[in-house]
């Protein structure tokens, strides 16, 4: 069964090429079909892997080409329960938004299913690879993409600097990966992450390898959107095409952190010394760092895409905070937060979508009471945004639940504080959207919210354009978010794949040495709900509501006189927060330079 | 094998990254980008090197002739091609800049504040 290993990748580069070299000739519903059953190929085939994968670690040779006493000289898709689930998601967020697609575009080149499936083709690799050279490869390839997708209305003055900020970030933070690389190779003679790990287990950790795993995690940190490394995101995800946003919020930035986490388990975990600890703070005050900053931001934009896209920076600092803790537990919090929101967040998007294409508008305040008649869409927007606030059991609580045990069982007793603030604050963000927007609720005029240049014009307006192929896929992607916690035994399966994914010995066996390790997933039970865990969930969901309601109606609820005193307190941090955002891509490899610096830095003091 | 190559490689690097962070034009952006990129050149190189190795190709020689890392070569063959593209692509982004704002510098963009 080791032949589908290597589909995920081959299905979509191959449709992508047919596509180039045909789709000119077939119209543009044949270059749907084909780039849909493409993705579709590639969702089924990823969940079989996933299925495959939890009985026992996959290792796939390309041509053959076997590691043979202990040397890896071939290259290897190397496939665990985690890898293959990365997959699943993308390649189902994949199909969702070209179902949206399928109306959303009145007009649409060939160019763009190509681009879309070399995406998937590059997201796929990068999850599956067991080569940390070929890490990289996939990671350029899937930016390639990413970056050509986000400037695809190059007619427009948005969407090409946005593609310039994230195409120049996003590159130097590829050079940074490629160095540590170099430094690795220089050191082991090897590229296998297996066998990475196998050499430098046991050595004492000499400088050289820590500054290759500081220019490593740096790299996909980029990617990842952490601070300060998060600007690009908010630009790309304001201009490029919605179904876009749909693939970069819900698979490509979490796949940033994937990296990070698989190149620490496999490559630099056996290296002895007292680095958990060190690596463990610095992880976490930097997910908490982009936690906090990503929900301010959040909440004070009125562009609904860039709100949504400050909330993916807040909650991938929130996964960030599970790998950091690098327990079991955190991890599978983390996998099961990357899932959940995933599929919440790309319905979020195509609810946006909707709108967007029906009003011509994604700006809160021009909005404000147009969406009434869009109830189907509102009601969505509103139960997908109650599922980011992880009410028990839905949504986000069990990858919440699972990482706030895991913090407080090791004495980080202000994870889960931190995570249901921050929760709070970029959940009623998106709650007062829905109520500015859908119901009418709150003035029209909002002094805190950023002001916003530019307007939309991403597909043409048209009121009477059918909805139901665009909002099928949305009510899917939302429903299956909000259930996801629900499934039975999917707890057990997380842990599984957490402890897989940490096994860095069975890892070294089956790709090193070909053992097929099997492994065993703990007995199906039911969901636990801790009390500790169900009332913070209590407090995000009702402060998220309660807040959402003070931003809407605070110019009845809070005397004038309270208020002027808050926007004197808060207004010279928020002034200096949003002058940070400037836009300038100048500026934003500056703080490239400065996190790198910082982040190599202060690893070099706790790795010592 | 001395230091001065990876020095070099450093030194390229941060001159290319200073380049890109104080440039005034999208194009001269770009080619510093790929400046700060071929240290990665003279990097992987650099530790493919063998004193007196020959090139890795191994016809017509002794076997056990001395020659550098092919591995190395091949890596920095492939980075040539990736970040080729992506350089394509954003010297195609500035040209589409200059025609929809009439300006290549950075600065004067302000599509995405805040």
């Amino acid at each position: 069964m080791d032949v589908l290993v290597p589909l995920p990748v081959a299905i979509p580069l191959i449709a992508a090429a047919a596509l180039t070299a045909t789709g000119h000739f077939l119209g543009r519903r044949a270059d749907d079909l084909v780039a849909l059953a493409a993705s579709a190929a590639t969702m089924v085939i990823s969940l079989l892997l996933v299925f495959q994968a939890s009985d026992h670690r996959l290792a796939y040779w390309f041509g053959g080409w076997r590691a043979r006493h202990g040397l890896a000289l071939g290259i290897s898709f190397t496939v665990d329960p985690a890898a293959a689930g990365f997959a699943a998601l993308a390649a189902t967020l994949m199909t969702a938004s070209l179902v949206f697609s399928w109306r959303y575009f009145d007009e649409v080149g060939t160019l763009f299913h190509v681009l879309m499936l070399v995406f998937l083709a590059g997201m796929c690799g990068f999850a599956l690879s067991g080569d940390l050279f070929n890490m990289f490869v996939w990671f350029e390839l899937m930016g390639a993409a990413a970056y050509a997708l986000t400037g695809y209305r190059v007619e427009e003055r948005g969407p090409l600097q946005g593609a310039i900020n994230f195409a120049v970030t996003n590159t130097l933070g590829a050079y940074c990966v490629l160095i540590g690389i170099a430094l690795f190779y220089g050191r082991t003679g090897a590229l296998n992450l297996a066998q990475i790990g196998n050499t430098l287990a046991g050595q004492k950790p000499d400088g050289l390898v820590v500054v290759a795993f500081a220019l490593v995690i740096c790299g996909f940190l980029v990617k990842g959107a952490i601070v300060p490394f998060h600007f690009w995101l908010a630009d790309a995800h304001a201009v490029a095409p919605t179904p876009v946003c749909v693939l970069f919020s819900g698979a490509m930035v979490e796949l940033g952190l994937y990296g990070v986490a698989r190149v620490y388990w496999t490559a630099f975990e056996g290296v002895p010394g007292a680095h958990a600890g060190g690596l463990t703070n610095l992880l976490l005050g930097l997910g908490a760092l982009s936690a906090v900053v990503g929900g301010v931001m959040c909440f004070l934009q009125r562009h609904v895409k860039r709100l949504l896209a400050y909330s993916t920076i807040s909650h991938a600092g929130v996964i960030l905070i599970g790998i950091a803790l690098l327990t079991p537990d955190g991890l599978a919090g983390s996998a099961s937060t990357v899932i959940a929101h995933g599929l919440l967040k790309g319905g979020l998007f195509l609810c946006v979508g909707i709108v967007l294409s029906r009003l011509n508008s994604v700006d809160e305040l021009v909005l404000h009471g147009h969406g009434q008649a869009l109830w189907a869409t509102g009601t969505l927007f509103t139960i997908g945004a109650l599922g980011l606030a992880a009410p028990a059991p839905f949504g986000l609580f069990l990858g919440k639940s699972l990482l706030e045990e895991s913090a407080a069982e090791h004495g980080y007793w202000w994870v889960a504080p931190l995570v249901t603030a921050v929760t709070i604050v970029s959940v009623a963000a998106i709650l007062r959207v829905a109520g500015r927007v859908f119901l009418g609720l709150g003035a029209a005029e909002d002094a805190l919210l950023s002001p916003e240049p530019d307007e939309e014009r991403e597909v043409e307006r048209d009121p009477e354009r059918s909805s139901v192929l665009m909002l099928v896929p949305t009510a899917l992607l939302i429903l299956a978010g909000i259930g996801i916690g629900l499934v039975p035994g999917l707890e057990p399966h997380l842990q599984h794949a957490a402890d897989v994914f940490r096994d860095r010995h069975s890892y070294v066996a089956t790709v090193l040495q070909g053992r097929i390790e099997h492994g065993s997933v703990g007995s199906l039970e039911l969901l636990q709900l801790p009390a500790a865990s169900v009332a913070w969930s209590l407090v995000s969901l009702f402060g998220a509501i309660g807040l959402a309601a003070l931003a809407l109606c605070r110019h009845r609820l809070v005397p004038e006189r309270a208020r002027r005193r808050t926007h004197a307190l808060a207004g010279g941090g928020l002034r200096v927060l949003r002058s940070v955002h400037s836009g300038v891509i100048g500026d934003y490899v500056a703080w490239l330079t400065f996190g790198v610096a910082a982040v190599g830095g202060l690893l070099a003091v706790v790795l010592r | 094998m001395s230091y001065l190559p990876y020095a070099l490689a450093v030194w390229i690097f941060v001159v290319g990254l200073y380049g890109v962070v104080t440039s005034r034009n999208f194009v001269h952006l770009v080619v510093c980008l790929a400046v700060t990129q071929s240290s990665t050149y003279v990097l992987l190189l650099a530790i493919g090197y063998v004193d007196r190795g020959t090139a890795p190709v191994f016809a017509d020689v002794p076997t056990g002739t001395r020659a550098v890392d092919p591995v190395v070569q091949a890596l920095t063959l492939t980075d040539i091609v990736v970040s080729v593209t992506v350089a394509a692509l954003l010297l195609a982004l500035a040209i589409q800049v200059q025609r929809r704002n009439g300006t290549m510098n950075p600065d004067e963009l302000n599509e995405l504040r805040g």
